[in-house]
């Protein structure tokens, strides 16, 4: 999610780092490539337009701060200024009085208003609630029977019935009462701002549920017409709020930034993945730390408090602290992790992972977690406790159990006995120890041990890559029980200097941007 | 490949296991009110975003684009109206050109190459006046959309020619297939249309319905099968009963997944084995498309080597501006345009009528 714009951003800032005193000239270059970067990411022009002339109004108009170098001056100031076009908090469900709770979604053709009807109704269901779908989109061939394949995978009910979107509607609400379901999500037919027909019939169908929350559904990979279509449709329904979808590509997320400056309306949501789990409410509040490389530990918690198992996560974090944590562990976890996301959703959320794993990560398609589960599963307990004894034949074994390479078996064992040595090393333990149990251990505290223990796994960056490693400091990487080791986990294009660099890099940790200090910020330790 | 899943397995254990403590921390302090566990979270589910624009059947015309597109005229055609009555070409004129552009979503580089090009041809006293500037911009851009080559589809004769139909989810693929389907029909050749997305649902009931409505048959899987599969039937099947012309469907892909890229890759290679030949590969641009169209159409361009642009949903308020970008720095020409809902709501691409309706400087 906003990874382009957010790489852009970093470097711009970065080339600022270390300048003693910033001319009206170097600010003028940064403002100008900071608005190049914004329209790259589809932000509207007038938006970005407006986003420039406040950063230079807050970097011009300000009085400066004395204890922030003027690096960090523009930082905040970016910052200040996405927190501004972004707005406020996130949505906040307020249930009708007497149920259905009426959810209307509408949008262009092809953004995805089936599948994120499917994944608003999981949802609800997740908040206690009983949602029932409704399909209104009679239009476009088979998009109700989509729907009802979609309602199927989530264990939703699903109605439609073959006459017009009104009476659908109509008999919905009926049918909603009928069967007690107190939450209507309503998919309706994708249509043009300019059919005015078409317009028309959706503005009916929302008289008839005078629905609680009217949703616009925009593909985040929409340019400059996002803001066009948002207002067109804010114009007809009175829009409560917006939906992005497929933020999972490398779509720039331009409308994000601009929809709520121009209408007036939040992003409520975001769709970040196929799986129907892969959807969430939007943090205004916290997408400008992450625009900016920040990470965001909060929303990841927040996921993770939903989706995972308590008990197992627990039990493996214990057998971790102990120094007993084996493949079958490890297994669980990654079957724990999965119900996250996408990894490269994962690694977004969290703050100074160094820019080299996410961009590799980006290359990783998620089913390659099949494989190694596959691998683990063909294993027997005893394997499992004790990779050490799988010789050649058990190898072979288990290549053909689980459909793999005897190498890819190989590969697997030695890696994982390395990130075990890893685990063991009393450095990164004790880091962890610090986020979760330490007096002061809030969020704040963990996101803090983690990046140190990422930055150390990915070894920072290169010379050129100002922000990344900015959570991590304190640790050398030779804390981490050799680095040889560490050079085996990462890929193969990356992994050649990797050694000599993650030596080096404790000590080119000075004049590190510090935008604020909020709990979310990792603190050097 | 499996060494790098490996570490982000582990990065991404160690973070369950540090929210694993976070969480226990946090919850320290309240009642405890453990989140009920989702009873399919963790079910295999698959959803993609959703797809083509509906199809109503609507007499056939031979729509022109100006004529279609004269109600999104306006919202760029303002700006540079109103530069037509100015004499003289100042900084606030290159400002106001530079913004109809980049509203138009013909991104930052194209824009500022075009324009400064024109710049200096001001400068060295070749375009005096606005209007001149205006007349030079139309042609530059008019050359690029028309520099990519050759905007026909190609069909070869005496082989069972396949089109593949690729792009990301939710441009109108499956629609566009339709469309095309009932066009080659008219003009003469037997068309077979191949269900290659197996993984969206019911995007095989959606293109059945096409296939009804147009007349022609349909080869289609299992539903989550191999959509490689399905085209080879196709392929085999449109040999033995001489159809000359496959649609192939393929199912929606962010041009970031690998995995899908590569599926993608072997339907090619599939559709080529004789008596196949891959003859089009179509790019289905939604014309909402910003920036990130030029990213798409690079990727798929290398993996499957597109041979032409179909700009869907043109009808809207969007311009698709992008297709300036991806034909100046791709060279890929924009072949079809889609300008409706209807069967034959989907044309010829025309560089002077599409550059015309772009910014209304006719």
């Amino acid at each position: 999610m906003f990874d382009a714009l957010s790489s852009r951003l970093e470097g711009i800032l970065g080339r600022l780092r270390g300048r003693g005193r910033l001319s009206e000239a170097d600010i003028d270059e940064a403002l100008g490539q900071i608005r190049a970067a914004l329209l790259d990411a589809d932000v509207d022009v007038g938006v970005a337009r407006s986003l420039v002339d406040g950063i230079r109004g807050r970097l011009v108009g300000e009085e400066l701060s004395r204890s922030l170098s003027p690096a960090q001056q523009v930082v905040k100031a970016v910052d200040q200024e996405l927190v501004r076009v972004l707005g406020g908090e996130s949505l906040r469900i307020a249930y009708a009085s007497a149920p259905p709770t009426v959810v209307l979604l509408a949008g262009l053709q092809g953004s995805g208003k089936t599948t994120t009807a499917a994944k608003l109704a999981r949802w609800f269901r997740q908040q206690g609630r009983n949602p029932l779908l409704v399909g209104a989109d009679l239009q476009r061939p088979a998009a109700v029977e989509q729907l009802r394949i979609l309602g199927d995978q989530a264990a939703i009910p699903v109605f439609s019935e073959p006459s017009d979107p009104v009476s659908v509607a109509r008999s919905a609400l009926d049918e909603a009462t009928r069967r007690g379901r107190d939450v209507l999500i309503v998919d309706t037919a994708g249509r043009l701002t300019i059919d005015e027909q078409l317009m028309d019939e959706v503005r009916r169908v929302s008289q008839v549920l005078s629905p609680q929350y009217t949703f616009l559904v925009i593909d985040a990979m929409t340019g400059q017409d996002a803001v066009g279509t948002a207002r067109a449709f804010h114009d007809t329904l009175a829009l409560d709020g917006v939906i992005l979808t497929k933020l999972d590509g490398d779509a720039r997320g331009g409308a994000a930034l601009s929809v709520k400056e121009v209408v007036g309306k939040p992003i409520a949501f975001a769709s970040t993945g196929e799986r129907l789990a892969d959807f969430d409410l939007f943090h205004p509040d916290r997408m400008a730390s992450r625009i900016l490389g920040m990470g965001d530990m909060l929303s990841l918690i927040e996921q993770a408090e939903r989706e995972f198992d308590r008990d197992v996560a627990e039990a493996g974090a214990a057998r971790l602290l102990e120094g007993r944590f084996t493949l079958e562990d490890f297994l669980s976890q990654l079957r724990q992790v999965k119900k996250l996301g996408s990894l490269g959703g994962i690694l977004s959320l969290l703050p100074g992972v160094p820019k080299e794993i996410k961009q590799a990560q980006s290359a990783v398609d998620d089913r390659q977690v099949a494989q190694v589960e596959a691998i683990i599963c063909s294993m027997t307990r005893a394997e499992r406790a004790d990779p050490a004894l799988v010789d050649g034949p058990r190898r072979q074994r288990i290549a053909k159990g689980s459909g793999t390479a005897t190498q890819d078996v190989n590969q697997l064992l030695r890696q994982f006995k390395e990130a075990q040595a890893m685990m063991r090393s009393t450095g990164m333990l004790s880091g962890l120890l610090g986020g979760g149990r330490g007096p002061g251990g809030g969020p704040g505290g963990g996101a803090g041990a983690l990046a140190e223990a990422l930055s150390s796994l990915g070894a920072g960056g290169g010379p050129d890559d100002p922000l990344a490693g900015m959570g991590g400091a304190g640790f050398t990487s030779s804390d981490l029980g050799g680095t040889g080791g560490l050079d085996s986990l990462l890929p193969p294009a990356t992994g050649g200097s990797r050694g000599a660099r993650a030596g080096a890099k404790g000590k080119k940790k000075g004049g590190r941007v510090t935008p604020k200090s909020g709990g979310r910020r990792p603190e050097p330790r | 490949m499996l060494a790098l899943w490996v570490a982000l397995a582990v990065v991404a254990a160690l973070v369950v296991l540090t929210t694993a403590l976070l969480v226990r921390s946090r919850r320290a302090g309240t009642a405890d009110s453990a989140v009920e566990p989702d009873v399919v979270a963790g079910a295999p589910s698959v959803a993609r975003p959703p797809p083509a624009p509906p199809a109503a059947p609507a007499p056939p015309t031979a729509p022109d684009l100006h004529d279609r597109l004269g109600k999104t005229r306006g919202v760029v055609s303002g700006y540079l109206r109103s530069l037509r009555s100015r004499g003289s070409v100042d900084d606030a004129t290159w400002n106001e050109l530079e913004e109809a552009l980049l509203r138009a979503d013909v991104g930052l580089t194209t824009t500022t190459a075009l324009l400064e090009d024109l710049r200096a041809r001001v400068g060295g006293g070749e375009l005096r006046g606005a209007d001149a500037v205006l007349d030079a911009l139309r042609q530059d851009l008019e050359s690029t959309l028309a520099g990519a080559g050759d905007a026909s589809l190609h069909v070869e004769d005496g082989v069972t020619n396949v089109w593949l139909f690729v792009g990301v989810n939710g441009v109108g693929k499956t629609t566009t297939i339709g469309k095309v389907a009932r066009q080659q029909l008219a003009a003469g050749r037997s068309v077979l249309l191949a269900a290659g997305d197996t993984f969206r649902a019911a995007a095989a009931d959606q293109l059945e319905t096409w296939a009804q409505r147009v007349g022609v048959d349909l080869v289609r899987g299992r539903e989550g099968g191999d959509p490689s599969a399905v085209v080879f039937d196709a392929v085999q099947r449109a040999a033995a009963r001489g159809n000359d012309l496959v649609l192939a469907d393929t199912a929606g892909r962010l041009h970031t997944k690998v995995n899908l890229v590569e599926e993608l890759k072997k339907i090619r290679r599939v559709a080529e084995r004789p008596p196949g030949t891959v003859t089009e590969v179509l790019l289905v641009l939604d014309a909402t498309t910003g920036q990130n169209g030029l990213t798409q159409a690079g990727q798929f361009l290398e993996a499957v080597g597109v041979t032409g642009v179909v700009l869907t949903k043109l009808d809207g308020t969007a311009k698709g501006g992008i297709v300036v970008a991806v034909e100046r720095e791709l060279g890929i020409p924009v072949k079809l345009v889609g300008v409706g809902e209807g069967p034959d709501d989907l044309i010829p691409f025309s560089p002077p009528e599409f550059v015309g309706a772009l910014f209304d400087l006719a």
